[in-house]
């Protein structure tokens, strides 16, 4: 790519332009997230840096809602990861699905769809505590890292923020607001043990589904027990004529 | 899903690198052979010329040491307080293979802090490079403890007997790995088999069962994969009443002949 016509060679100790950054393109994207003017004389180290540092705090958050997005979340579950692993702290992983959210956009339009999504986040970001990470994961998908959270509290937590919004109509157009409601599953990270990202989501993933089929608006957290095997999983167990000639 | 998060399907092995492979022996419940299992099999592995160490990484209630009938005077407690090094406390035991035993004064050990993970991990790092395998015997149960320890393995073993109340524990103890580890294979010993085939049977029935209630929920599925089989034999009793090794007092017995076999077959993966 051609450098830009305007990009001076830059100091040797200062802010260097990565080659093939357009900083017109990059300016236009910040523009268009609504991002102020950058500081400083334009190619200055200064003012360099305040673009990429703009760019990045661009590309780790979601464009609708201001949280943060997939990628920036992905990190912080692995940071979470490494910091269990080594502490032995409890950390809870939530995962939140907004309730019927086809209906919104089916019956209201998509616009008001986004309204809704936008809501909801602000209400996940303004019930959890600031070293919680809110995040949008997916279209009405919405995931919270809660480094340590006792167990105890594992419950109270998510009762709070489905409750939040659970009681927050969201205006969708002058005088008309839809009832929203979310379905929250949630898992404790295993303490001491590194886990993958991939096996906490799943399991939370595995709690959501719980709340989804059991009738929505409700929060299911995977027991914190020792997994117990159930009636019917020991029944299986011993189904096998080996035993049953056994005994 | 996200396919931007890889999936570490490999426990963290460092074998590659010339280091030993490390294998968690664990069982769920107690009392259904795993130290005497860890113990014999130590013993089969260093008759085929593999340099072995064993473990005791019960850290609240070890007995490697009432097995196998040595009375140490330093452990695996006095390396983590610092009052000797490493390499004193690694001792022979009979069958040919090195012990690092636990040792009393270790209570405090039995919960989980980062100063006893740190401690642990430290030790088996330094002992890997050593080894050919390293066998840490692990606690029974499903305590912090314990998971930890079998985090730190390359390998786990699952000791079991046919008993149902210990098939439940081995079947609980792979359903906490399967969700909570990102290991896939799971070995499995069965010890006290009342006849032969028995063995294959149980393993085919939790593999149902681990199918439909964990494997269900995962993207992919833990596999069980059966080491051997080990026939109640009345030796048994009598080489642990006398505290010595199997292997040692009666090696051409049914269950001597059958953890070697189960040697050579750890051996070949």
């Amino acid at each position: 790519m051609e450098p830009h016509a305007s990009a001076k060679p830059p100091h040797p100790a200062g802010v260097a332009l990565p080659r093939g950054l357009n900083p017109d393109i990059a300016l236009q994207l910040l523009q268009q997230s609504g991002h102020g003017a950058l500081p400083g004389e334009p190619m200055s180290d200064a003012w360099l840096q305040a673009l990429i540092d703009a760019l990045v705090d661009l590309s780790s958050r979601d464009a609708l809602t201001g949280l943060a997005n997939r990628r920036s979340f992905e990190l912080a579950l692995a940071r979470e990861i490494d910091r269990v692993a080594r502490s032995g702290e409890p950390a809870l992983l939530l995962t939140l699905d907004i309730d019927h959210f086809k209906k919104v956009n089916d019956t209201h339009g998509h616009a008001a769809g986004d309204l809704v999504i936008q809501a909801v986040g602000r209400a996940l970001a303004e019930t959890v505590r600031p070293m919680d990470l809110v995040a949008r994961v997916g279209g009405e998908e919405f995931s919270i890292v809660l480094p340590n959270c006792p167990a105890a509290f594992g419950p109270q937590v998510a009762e709070r923020i489905r409750k939040r919004v659970a009681r927050s109509p969201v205006e969708i157009a002058p005088s008309e607001s839809v009832a929203v409601t979310v379905s929250v599953g949630g898992a404790f990270a295993p303490q001491w043990v590194r886990t993958t990202a991939r096996l906490w989501m799943d399991r939370t993933d595995l709690q959501l589904y719980r709340a989804k089929s059991e009738g929505r608006n409700r929060c299911c957290l995977e027991p914190t027990a020792v997994p117990l095997v159930s009636a019917e999983e020991k029944g299986l167990l011993f189904a096998s004529s080996t035993f049953q000639d056994l005994t | 899903m996200n396919p931007a998060i890889a999936l570490d399907t490999a426990a963290p092995t460092q074998a590659a690198a010339g280091g030993a492979v490390i294998t968690a022996v664990t069982s769920g419940k107690g009392g259904v052979g795993k130290t005497f299992i860890a113990a014999n099999l130590a013993a089969a592995l260093a008759r085929q010329g593999e340099r072995v160490l064993v473990l005791d990484a019960d850290l609240g209630l070890a007995n490697l040491d009432v097995v196998l009938n040595l009375y140490p005077k330093l452990t695996l407690h006095d390396v983590f307080t610092g009052q000797t090094k490493l390499e004193d406390a690694i001792l022979p035991a009979p069958g040919g293979f090195s012990v690092l035993l636990a040792g009393s004064g270790m209570i405090e050990y039995s919960r989980l802090t980062p100063t006893v993970c740190d401690q642990l991990n430290d030790v088996i790092q330094r002992v890997r490079p050593r080894f050919d395998r390293v066998l840490l015997d692990t606690g029974a149960g499903i305590s912090d403890v314990v998971l930890y320890t079998i985090s730190l393995a390359d390998e786990v073993l699952i000791v079991a007997t046919p008993e149902p109340t210990s098939l439940t524990d081995a079947y609980a103890t792979i359903k906490v790995l399967a969700t909570t580890q990102p290991r896939r294979l799971i070995r499995m010993l069965v010890n006290q088999v009342q006849r032969p085939g028995e063995a294959r049977a149980i393993r085919k029935q939790l593999q149902l069962v681990v199918d439909r209630y964990v494997n269900s929920g995962l993207d992919l599925p833990v596999m069980i994969e059966l080491l051997g089989e080990v026939p109640y034999d009345t030796t048994v009793r009598e080489s642990v009443i006398k505290r010595e090794l199997l292997l040692e007092s009666a090696p051409g017995s049914a269950a001597g002949q059958a953890i070697v076999a189960a040697a050579a077959k750890h051996l070949a993966g």
